[in-house]
């Protein structure tokens, strides 16, 4: 007779008899049986260490009852735990004290002042007198960790929750501890400094003041700030935060703990690129990626010029309906940073008041919607709990941060194997249970050699790696999610797409996560904005002309008109050269709250509301639709998309029958069973359609978010009229389109490397020179400097050692940039991150890009 | 007068100079004891070693047969040597490594096979730089000779010992924290539970840690039998016991005398041990056990060598150090130098530790240099009982380790003992002593 493992036990809590689940820390059963029990390190999601001493209780054991740190102890049955005693009040004050004794009291001037755990637990079990009467320790203050993370040794109470964080969660251990006994202190690596993309954590769950972020520090105090809880649309992950602002200016961006996506951990990205909204009123160019767009603007005698909303929307419905008079003299680019209900309103509005397909909301640099759209998807979750997790990106620490994270934790939990397809430096390469080499235009190939067992002997990964991949994945990919991006921007977009519907051919219990980057990419695509999908996930059967056509088509004057829907074209495709071709032969009416090169091309310029100034809902890569809350009142005359899409569909003379937010979102859920008015007026953490209930909310650390739970369930007043989500999912009439229908008659055809030349990788990196980065005062000077990643073999080749200048040669031009040996790149490959720019500040990579080619080659000369 | 006919078993060669040479060990019976234990079954080396009651010799007293035997249902992965001995006043390992590096040398490999552990770490403080230079040139020499490595003296046995040198921290005496270190890690004391060495030890493997002592007692009971060390001795304290001498005493010094059979007044009166007082001034008070034990007073003088005769006394013959203090012992200036210490050595990790050590010391030093204050000896005694709750002895603890526990042992004493001498520092703005 076997036994079934027992889910409770009972435990005895204050003399209360309490379930628990086995083997639970006690701090988290006392908690959720309603018992706070004080603490400083412990931190749900990070391992217990029992340092602090704050959570001492009693427990009976075999000699007495005994103080024993509750973040340590795992309850078992019959366990009697007293955590009310005299004795454990006096530990508790003793370490209290104990921990008061040299921490300043600067309260007034500290930044942690009014939601700090310190303060507040002081308040609550602490003595109220200071019997320390002796000099305090004294540091130098504040020193620099790293670009962005200041730590004021004073106040630091050793918790380690800082240096765990980035040994454990983040994997970038340049911060430990040095010296000891009281002269204990955190210190960065001498030689390394702490530049983790994660290093924003840190500030945000220490529980002093000891760490402050420089973006942050001393301008604002806590009390004064407003919150509301949202969706960080950085990246395609929407990390659930809390937006606080003061007097109409962001303030501060903090992680919450959103179960199924970010545990509480931001990138420094997502974090501190809110100076791009609202910091630089003294950015007015249009063409500058740091103005903010705030009025609207028609171009007259060559120059932009501000003019009344009227006039701004006849001038754009004139040149639209100009275009559609022909019909296909028009169509759409871009939409990927709308809400699902902007990108709604703007779908109907191409396709109902222009009357064409053509529309696309990626700039050529992903994946092919309809087959996003057919994979049979897994969710983050899954991803990190796989048998077999296999990613098809690039480097997931620099596209998708916080994706990373959940990643690691899953294979050093040993949750499962990782596979990787390696196309360069990755930060995951040195977690890879097996990494498979693939050079720019082979990954197809790797899918296929992969999938048949056939030995091919040009591969760059060898059978060996192969062989080892392959037994992994099994015969029927059961328990296998596929990571799947577009890991180089200057290969055609045909490679990956052959490798992913290679496998998904070959693998069909397997299950694949999209890693497309941008924003609410995968929210635009649901809400039809591609040619032949239609809102809610379906297909319609109409083709139409997707980003790179409409590109051909408006150089060759087939397309007289475009609606731009974002002002990111110019700074997001690969071939600029060939895209700012097009925008000049064309008219362009440009929806922006960004400023940008593209303006240039712009003959009117529609101020739209972004980030944390619009409300709506948003879809993550797994298809997890969330809420935004607006926090801002957008600047000047800017508008909601939904908005503007009315009010230019009006000018048209026609309607979209849609005025508000709420209007769009209750329109997608009654038209498609998407459920964005559910999600609307729910609590906002969103549902992954198709996918069971997520579990009940994890309650949140009140150390790690102070204040925050009363703003959980602050939703939109939308709540009349609500759809549930059950009902909303039993209705889903588009139709889906099958992989057959998606992979008939594509293949791609990638010529033999030319020996004398290098293949192109052009990877991402987080910190680029895009929009969110230059308008930030932070993080603009992180954006790396330009470099050739390189091979060994090719650096003895060029005869040039790491750090050297080559010349690059390409069919428009020629650069100079140093080299660094980068042995993840593939002999043959050179490795440069998109939107590189040159020592003049310039575009390098554009003038090596051969427009149609898969793969792109340049010649490297040392000279 | 002392009783001192048992046989020295740890110090028999404190004569010669040359101790520490393999040629001086081997003409004075050196490596025999293992000889013979190679020719034993292993589990017949734990049951002698179990016969002899051994008890561990480095501060806790527990018998190492019974941690062995215990152990030895689960195979257990390294053996561990704690010569990190680094408190004030305790210098008998400091001895030992440096004037008899074979002996423990051959403890140790007769302590693996006993165990079957093929791989030892043999962790000296870093401050001992010729007993490192010594205890690494008997591990040479015996890898020479053929007592430790392949297949060693003609058996079957093979065994590797590594000789890993402290960086300069006492907390890494804590068998957690050296275990962290060897490890290559910050000398932070783990958990326990869940990390009790035997069972989630060095690398996360079953790991035994013994003391420098109790393995060179080792060859001794192999030669001449457990029941032989069982014979000497009284009651659970068994064998005879390395005593570190200091403080107002005539000759200062390593001692080794039988257990029980001897009291404190026997070791710092002989003439032929510590002789006696300086200047034959009077006992005040004696620390029986190194600075983390509780102090006694004079009238504990008879009071025998045995671990169950001190603790029934409310203290612990612990690492064997002890040290006389006299009427011109300041005990208020005793009690600070002991925190002081504790405050330097602590690690930091834990907090009533990291600052309740410090607080203490600042506490005693402002009442020793004439600045204390009327409530002052009750804040030191709240502070202690924040670090130890009730100031019991065993103590309990609100720290991960015993280090923190070990620091109100000294101020709860000497306020116990000597409350006149420290208000008399608060009165008079000053010591008394001076």
């Amino acid at each position: 007779m076997s036994e079934v493992p027992r889910t409770e036990v009972a435990i005895s809590l204050d003399g209360r008899r309490v379930s628990a689940r086995p083997g639970e820390l006690l701090i988290e059963a006392a908690e959720r049986a309603g018992t706070f029990i004080p603490r400083f390190c412990y931190h749900p999601r990070m391992d217990s260490v029992g340092v602090c001493r704050m959570c001492l209780v009693e427990v009976e054991g075999p000699r007495g009852a005994t103080l024993q740190p509750a973040c340590f102890i795992r309850v078992a049955d019959n366990m009697t735990v007293v955590t009310q005693s005299e004795k454990v009040k006096k530990a508790q004050d003793g370490v209290l004290e104990f921990l008061l004794a040299n921490h300043p009291l600067d309260c007034p001037v500290c930044d942690k002042g009014g939601e700090c755990p310190l303060q507040d637990q002081t308040l609550t079990h602490g003595s109220g007198e200071t019997r320390f009467v002796e000099e305090k320790r004294h540091f130098v203050k504040p020193v620099a960790i790293g670009e962005l993370v200041l730590l004021d040794r004073e106040r630091c109470i050793q918790c380690s929750r800082c240096t765990r964080f980035a040994a454990e969660v983040a994997g970038d251990a340049q911060i430990d501890f040095a010296g000891r006994g009281e002269m204990l202190e955190v210190a960065a690596s001498p030689t390394q400094p702490f530049d983790s993309v994660f290093s924003g954590n840190t500030v945000q769950i220490c529980p002093v003041g000891a760490l402050t972020a420089t973006p942050y520090r001393f301008s604002a105090r806590p009390w004064d700030l407003d919150q509301v809880e949202s969706s960080c649309t950085t990246c395609a992950l929407h990390c659930r935060v809390a937006v606080q602002s003061s007097s109409n200016r962001l303030t501060r961006v903090l992680g919450l703990d959103s179960d199924p996506v970010n545990h509480g951990w931001l990138c420094d990205k997502g974090r501190f690129t809110l100076d791009s909204v609202d910091a630089n009123p003294d950015a007015v160019d249009p063409l500058d990626a740091a103005t903010r767009i705030t009025e609207p603007m028609v171009r007259r005698e060559g120059r932009l010029e501000v003019v009344s909303w009227g006039e701004a929307l006849r001038a754009a419905a004139e040149i639209l309906r100009e275009g559609a008079t022909d019909p296909d003299g028009v169509g759409a680019i871009g939409g990927a940073a709308l809400t699902n209900e902007g990108a709604f309103a703007w779908q109907r509005f191409v396709r109902g008041v222009l009357g064409v397909e053509h529309l696309d909301a990626q700039y050529d640099d992903g994946l092919d919607a309809a087959l996003v759209q057919c994979l049979p998807g897994a969710t983050i979750d899954e991803a990190a709990r796989a048998r077999v997790v296999v990613t098809l990106t690039g480097d997931l620490r620099e596209e998708l941060p916080i994706l990373f994270l959940r990643l690691r934790e899953g294979v050093i939990k040993g949750r499962g194997a990782l596979v990787e397809f390696s196309f360069g430096a990755s930060a995951l390469r040195a977690l890879a249970t097996v990494s498979l080499a693939t050079r720019p235009g082979e990954a197809h190939r790797v899918a296929q050699a992969l999938a048949t067992a056939q030995v091919v002997h040009d591969l760059a990964a060898s059978d060996t790696a192969l062989a080892e991949a392959r037994a992994l994945l099994g015969d029927t990919g059961d328990g296998v999610v596929f990571v799947v991006g577009r890991p180089n921007v200057s290969e055609a977009a045909a490679v990956m797409e052959c490798a992913v519907r290679t496998l998904a051919e070959r693998y069909p219990a397997a299950t694949f996560l999209p890693a497309l980057r941008r924003s609410n990419v995968r929210g635009a695509l649901d809400m039809g904005l591609a040619p032949g999908l239609a809102p809610g996930r379906g297909v319609h059967g109409v083709s139409g002309r997707d980003t790179s056509s409409q590109l051909d088509a408006l150089a060759a004057g087939e397309q007289r008109a475009v609606l731009l829907l974002g002002g990111g074209l110019l700074g997001n495709v690969a071939d600029v050269e060939r895209a700012s071709a097009a925008l000049a032969r064309a008219r362009v009416v440009c929806v922006t709250g960004h400023g940008g090169a593209t303006l240039a091309h712009a003959d009117v310029v529609l101020p739209a509301a972004v980030a944390h100034e619009r409300a709506g809902t948003v879809t993550n890569i797994e298809g997890r639709i969330s809420a935004l809350n607006a926090k801002l009142v957008a600047p000047g005359s800017a508008w909601s998309d939904v908005a503007i899409a009315a009010e230019l569909a009006e000018e048209c003379g026609q309607t979209l029958g849609i005025a508000s937010v709420v209007d769009a979102a209750r329109a997608i859920e009654e038209t498609t069973g998407y459920p964005a008015l559910s999600v609307l007026a729910g609590d906002g953490e969103g549902v992954v359609v198709d996918r069971a209930a997520p579990a009940p909310r994890r309650a949140l650390d009140p150390m790690a978010f102070p204040g925050i739970r009363s703003i959980e369930n602050s939703g939109l007043s939308a709540r009349a009229g609500a759809i549930t989500v059950e009902s909303a999912a039993a209705h889903h009439p588009a139709a889906r389109a099958t992989l057959g229908e998606v992979a008939a008659g594509r293949g791609v055809d990638v010529p033999h490397a030319d020996a004398y030349a290098w293949r192109l990788y052009l990877s991402r990196r987080l910190y680029d020179h895009g929009v969110a980065m230059r308008g930030s005062p932070a993080l603009a000077p992180l954006a790396a400097p330009t470099t050739l990643g390189l091979n060994h073999l090719d650096l003895d080749r060029l005869g040039v050692t790491s750090g050297d200048q080559v010349v690059v040669v390409g069919p428009r031009g020629e650069s100079r940039l140093p080299v660094v040996l980068d042995d993840a790149v593939a002999r043959g490959v050179v490795e440069v991150a998109f939107g590189s720019l040159g020592p003049d500040g310039e575009d390098v990579v554009a003038t090596w890009l051969s427009s149609r080619a898969p793969t792109t080659e340049i010649s490297l000369e040392a000279r | 007068m002392a009783t001192l006919d048992a046989p020295l078993i740890v110090s028999s060669r404190r004569e010669h100079a040359d101790a520490h040479t393999l040629a001086r060990y081997l003409a004075t019976g050196g490596y025999d004891a293992l000889r013979k234990a190679l020719t034993m079954f292993p589990e017949q080396v734990a049951a002698e070693v179990d016969t002899a009651s051994l008890l561990g010799r480095g501060g806790a007293g527990f018998p190492a047969g019974r941690k062995w035997s215990m152990l030895r249902k689960a195979p257990i992965s390294y053996l561990v040597v704690n010569g990190d001995e680094s408190e004030p006043a305790t210098f008998k390992d400091h001895y030992l490594i440096e004037c008899d590096p074979h002996q423990l040398v051959e403890g140790v490999v007769i302590a693996a096979y006993a165990l079957q552990v093929t791989q030892v770490f043999i962790f000296v403080r870093g401050e001992f730089a010729l007993g490192l230079e010594r205890v690494q040139q008997a591990v040479n020499d015996a890898y020479e000779y053929g007592a430790i490595g392949r297949e060693i003296l003609g058996s079957a046995f093979s065994v590797d010992v590594v000789v890993h040198p402290g960086a300069g921290a006492y907390i890494c005496g804590e068998e957690t924290a050296l275990i962290e270190a060897l490890e290559g890690k910050r000398g932070f004391p783990r958990i326990k539970p869940p990390f009790f060495p035997a069972v989630n030890g060095l690398y996360g493997e079953p790991t035994v840690v013994n003391n420098v002592e109790t393995m060179s007692n080792l060859p001794w009971i192999v030669l001449h039998g457990g029941a032989a060390f069982a014979a000497l001795g009284a009651g659970r304290s068994t064998g005879t016991r390395l005593f570190a001498l200091a403080g107002r005493v005539r000759n200062p010094g390593v001692y080794e005398v039988e257990m029980v059979k001897n009291t404190f007044r026997d070791l710092i009166f002989d003439p032929r041990l510590g002789g006696g007082t300086i200047d034959d001034r009077p006992v005040t008070a004696f620390i029986p056990g190194g600075v983390s034990a509780p102090w006694f007073g004079p009238e504990l003088l008879d009071v025998p060598l045995g671990q169950d005769e001190v603790a029934e006394k409310g203290s612990m013959l612990g690492s064997g150090s002890i040290v006389v203090m006299d009427d011109t012992t300041c005990p208020v200036r005793a009690a600070w130098r002991i925190t002081r210490f504790f405050a330097r050595e602590t690690c930091g990790q834990c907090t009533p530790c990291r600052e309740g050590s410090g607080w203490l010391e600042r506490v005693l030093f402002r009442i020793e240099s004439g600045e204390g204050r009327d409530d002052d000896l009750d804040l030191l005694l709240d502070l202690s009982d924040n670090i130890s709750p009730g100031l019991a002895w065993p103590p309990q603890q609100t720290t991960i380790c015993v280090l923190g526990p070990s620091i109100p042992s000294s101020i709860h004493s000497a306020i116990d003992m000597f409350r006149d001498d420290f208000v008399a520092h608060v009165a008079t703005r000053g010591c008394p002593h001076e």
